[in-house]
């Protein structure tokens, strides 16, 4: 009945040749001819990523037709901190992102002092990178649980939203905040490292390490998860232009694209960040390829413990932040998210408050262009780990 | 860099190029000579993505200023294309055969500022709004606390304090007058 | 299957909101919701032990008070110890954990999973955006006070609340449940123009998805 067994990698090439009917390129559905259903998938649904909708056309339950719905989660950040001071931005815009709200603070904190003239002491750099370098952790963390969830494997979110949960604490001992940290403040950063912290992390590695070696024997080498995820969304390398894909996802097709070695910020410069990539280009090259980059990640914090400075200023000399009026000026300040480039694009006409504010979250073409174009000949049960494995987050679409 | 400054000039006319940082330059464009340039650096100079493209409003100058933000792979340097169109029935031209992905950023431009690309793939479609009766929502003349005020039911007890006043309040009114903070100069 | 069988089928699965006329068209349910009274005291009673016994919640992460949620189904806070279990549709779900802010979108479809439940049904509402607002008071898409739109039992302020005062809030719900004092869905019943009027006021567009089946 479907094309699905002909080809095996069913992504991007989609066989249209049975249904439906092709006329000047387009798809003709009719969907009064009761070939076709039209389903959807989300808000309300456990098997979206947040709040989002999909809406599906199917035959039989193969889909032909994906169309994503957002909006649901718009709260008109752009618009509030236009209304703000600089300084009543700063806590709006690590709700921008929920699992990894510290690419927002490290952005608009950098646009801020890149737009003033600000240099940040050396001390406050390293603890912005070890705070952003966690953030990854916990990230990628949930992102596992969620792959392994969307294919029905319950086990392993189980062990990973744990661990993450500990890495949170870590963060409470560090920031004083759980999920939303608020932690870089515009010129440096709001605290140092408590007593002992060091060791703790330290342990936290390792009792890491050791959850993710059994995740890689139960999730990545399960032969079931490899038959589902290989082959699944497929993205060529001409797609990653096309479609403005950044990230682990450009970077599982060979692309050499991580803004911490192409463009570094913070301390990136002075560690050593190896640029992983893969060459295949499906969910489960993407899956291997946020693995290795979480170990990456490990590595890097173990590194980044060692070096912080013990000494030395945390803070600019800042002036006075209730009325603080910043030149007329436009930037864009980007950094490295687990889903690709996080960046903050911001005018000030030199009063008190911004002129604009935007956040260009990496989901924003995942989501919606690339997901659409994925979605095609793939089966409804296989949505869910392919809106997974290109690591949607709704909140940033819409802000 | 500046090479490429030279070599766009030869072709048409620059209004405007600034440095912000090594790796952030802007120029400024006329409006009919963006996709001309957009599609120049975008098969030639090797500026293959598209970053977004976004709206800053100038409510003053009754002006839209529309940013394309791109990216070199090679060179691994952001460059930002500025074009600026007159704020009353803004209208500009698509760009969605360039990149596969620039109707989304049309579409939120389209509700969220009002701004029309005509030929640009379901521009008219709704992208977060629903049932939007007002105008849209991110011109700078549409008043959000007003609109909340007007249309949600607030809650009694929520004070606004200005921020000035009452930080001068709590902190340096009591730092004066209490009797056990001194400093050692005193 | 031939034509009329199509026809027979399509009419029994009419959408909720069709063949009524244009003015009822805008309310959501098709049919005013009636009150339900106790029975009898003492079986009430021990209704209201068993019910506050396992309460399952709807899994519809409505806003970022979900990301919590997630830490406590998983192993660390464990909420099944509890009596609580996320179920995926409204209709197998007695409780609404509607998770913060609640944009002009996001409000209709929890009017609609709200009315799809079964009664006896309770919301719990997280976070300070639901409360007054939070620190999206003066935003143009996000409500201010979700007890216009649906009854809530029960308030855990917090930004965002931690799965401690998530455990606490589930607590005080079955206190409430057991003393008999959560009676929302008998609330929304008797004052449905109320909350009909202010739903209206701010959900311009009620039109259903297009369904073809």
């Amino acid at each position: 009945m479907s094309n699905l067994s002909e080809s095996k990698y069913r992504g991007f090439k989609a066989d249209r040749s049975k249904y439906p009917e092709m006329e000047n390129g387009k798809p003709v559905i009719d969907l009064e001819s009761h070939r076709y259903t039209k389903l959807w998938q989300g808000p309300q649904h456990p098997g979206v990523t947040g709040n989002m909708a999909v809406e599906l056309i199917v035959n039989g339950d193969e889909i032909v037709s994906a169309k994503t719905h957002v909006g649901y989660l718009h709260r008109a950040f752009e618009k509030l901190m236009e209304r703000r001071r600089y300084i009543q931005c700063f806590p709006l815009v690590c709700r921008i992102c929920v699992p990894e709200p510290d690419t927002n603070e490290y952005c608009v904190s950098a646009a801020m002092e890149d737009l003033a003239g600000i240099t940040v002491p050396e001390r406050a750099l390293w603890l912005r990178t070890l705070n952003l370098e966690m953030s990854r952790i916990g990230s990628y963390l949930m992102w596992l649980g969620g792959q392994a969830g969307s294919l029905g494997m319950g086990a392993v979110g189980q062990w990973t939203i744990g661990m993450r949960d500990f890495w949170l604490d870590l963060f409470e001992e560090m920031t004083g905040g759980r999920v939303y940290h608020m932690y870089m403040i515009p010129g440096g950063v709001r605290k140092t490292l408590p007593d002992g912290f060091r060791d703790r992390a330290r342990g936290l590695i390792v009792r890491t390490r050791k959850l993710l070696y059994d995740v890689e024997n139960t999730f990545l080498s399960n032969a079931i998860i490899k038959s589902r995820l290989q082959g699944l969304g497929v993205i060529t390398t001409e797609m990653v232009d096309e479609f403005g894909i950044v990230g682990p996802i450009a970077r599982a097709t060979g692309r050499e694209c991580d803004i911490r070695i192409n463009n570094p910020y913070v301390k990136y410069g002075e560690l050593d960040v190896k640029m992983l990539t893969s060459t295949v280009g499906d969910a489960y090259a993407r899956a291997e390829l946020r693995y290795r980059d979480l170990h990456q990640s490990l590595d890097l914090v173990t590194e980044i413990l060692n070096r912080i400075p013990e000494d030395g200023p945390i803070q600019a000399d800042m002036p006075n932040l209730l009325n603080w009026k910043i030149p007329a000026g436009q930037t864009y300040v980007k950094a490295e998210s687990t889903r690709g480039e996080h960046g903050f694009y911001m005018v000030s006409d030199g009063s008190g408050k911004p002129r604009r504010v935007f956040a260009r979250g990496a989901s924003y073409t995942h989501a919606i262009s690339l997901l659409e174009e994925l979605a095609v000949n793939i089966s409804i049960s296989d949505l869910a780990g392919l809106m997974v494995s290109l690591h949607t987050c709704p909140p940033e679409i819409e802000r | 860099m500046e090479q490429l400054v030279k070599r766009i000039n030869g072709m048409i006319h620059l209004k405007a190029y600034n440095r912000q940082r090594d790796d952030l330059f802007f120029i400024t464009v006329e409006k009919s000579q963006l996709e001309l340039v957009l599609s120049h650096l975008k098969n030639n100079e090797g500026f293959t993505h598209l970053a977004f493209l976004q709206a800053v409003d100038f409510l003053e100058d009754s002006k839209f200023q529309l940013t394309y933000m791109l990216y070199n792979y090679d060179i691994r340097v952001n460059l930002g294309v500025k074009v600026l169109i007159g704020r009353d029935k803004a209208e500009m031209t698509s760009i969605h055969k360039l990149w596969a992905h620039a109707w989304q950023y049309q579409r939120e431009l389209h509700e969220l500022f009002g701004i029309n690309f005509p030929g640009s793939p379901r521009v008219e479609e709704s992208f977060v709004l629903e049932g939007w009766e007002e105008m849209p929502p991110m011109r700078r003349d549409f008043d959000t606390k007003e609109y909340s005020e007007r249309t949600f039911y607030q809650r009694p007890g929520r004070s606004t304090n200005d921020p000035k006043e009452y930080m001068k309040e709590k902190m340096y009114k009591n730092y004066a007058a209490s009797p056990r903070i001194r400093r050692d100069d005193e | 299957m031939n034509r009329k069988h199509i026809d027979e089928i399509e009419k029994q699965m009419k959408l909720a909101n069709e063949g009524l006329p244009e003015e009822e068209r805008k309310f959501f349910a098709d049919v005013i919701p009636t009150r339900v009274d106790p029975f009898n005291k003492y079986w009430e009673q021990f209704l209201n032990w068993a019910r506050s016994r396992s309460l399952w919640m709807l899994a519809f992460g409505t806003g970022c008070g979900a990301t919590e949620l997630r830490p406590l189904m998983t192993s660390r806070f464990d909420m099944a110890r509890f009596g609580i279990f996320p179920r995926p549709t409204p209709r197998q779900a007695s409780v609404f954990v509607v998770g913060g802010y609640a944009s002009i979108k996001t409000i209709k479809r929890i009017i609609r999973s709200y009315e799809q439940m079964q009664g006896p049904k309770y919301v719990i509402a997280l976070g300070s955006c639901t409360i007054n607002g939070g620190m999206y008071y003066d935003s143009y898409n996000t409500i201010n006070r979700l007890d216009y739109y649906i009854p809530v039992d029960v308030y855990i302020a917090g930004c965002m609340p931690r799965p401690e005062a998530l455990i606490a809030g589930f607590n005080r719900l079955k206190e409430k449940i057991v003393a008999g004092e959560c009676e929302g869905m008998n609330e929304y019943t008797d004052k449905f123009d109320w909350f009909k009027k202010n739903q209206k006021e701010i959900i311009k567009d009620w039109n259903m998805p297009d369904y073809n089946w």
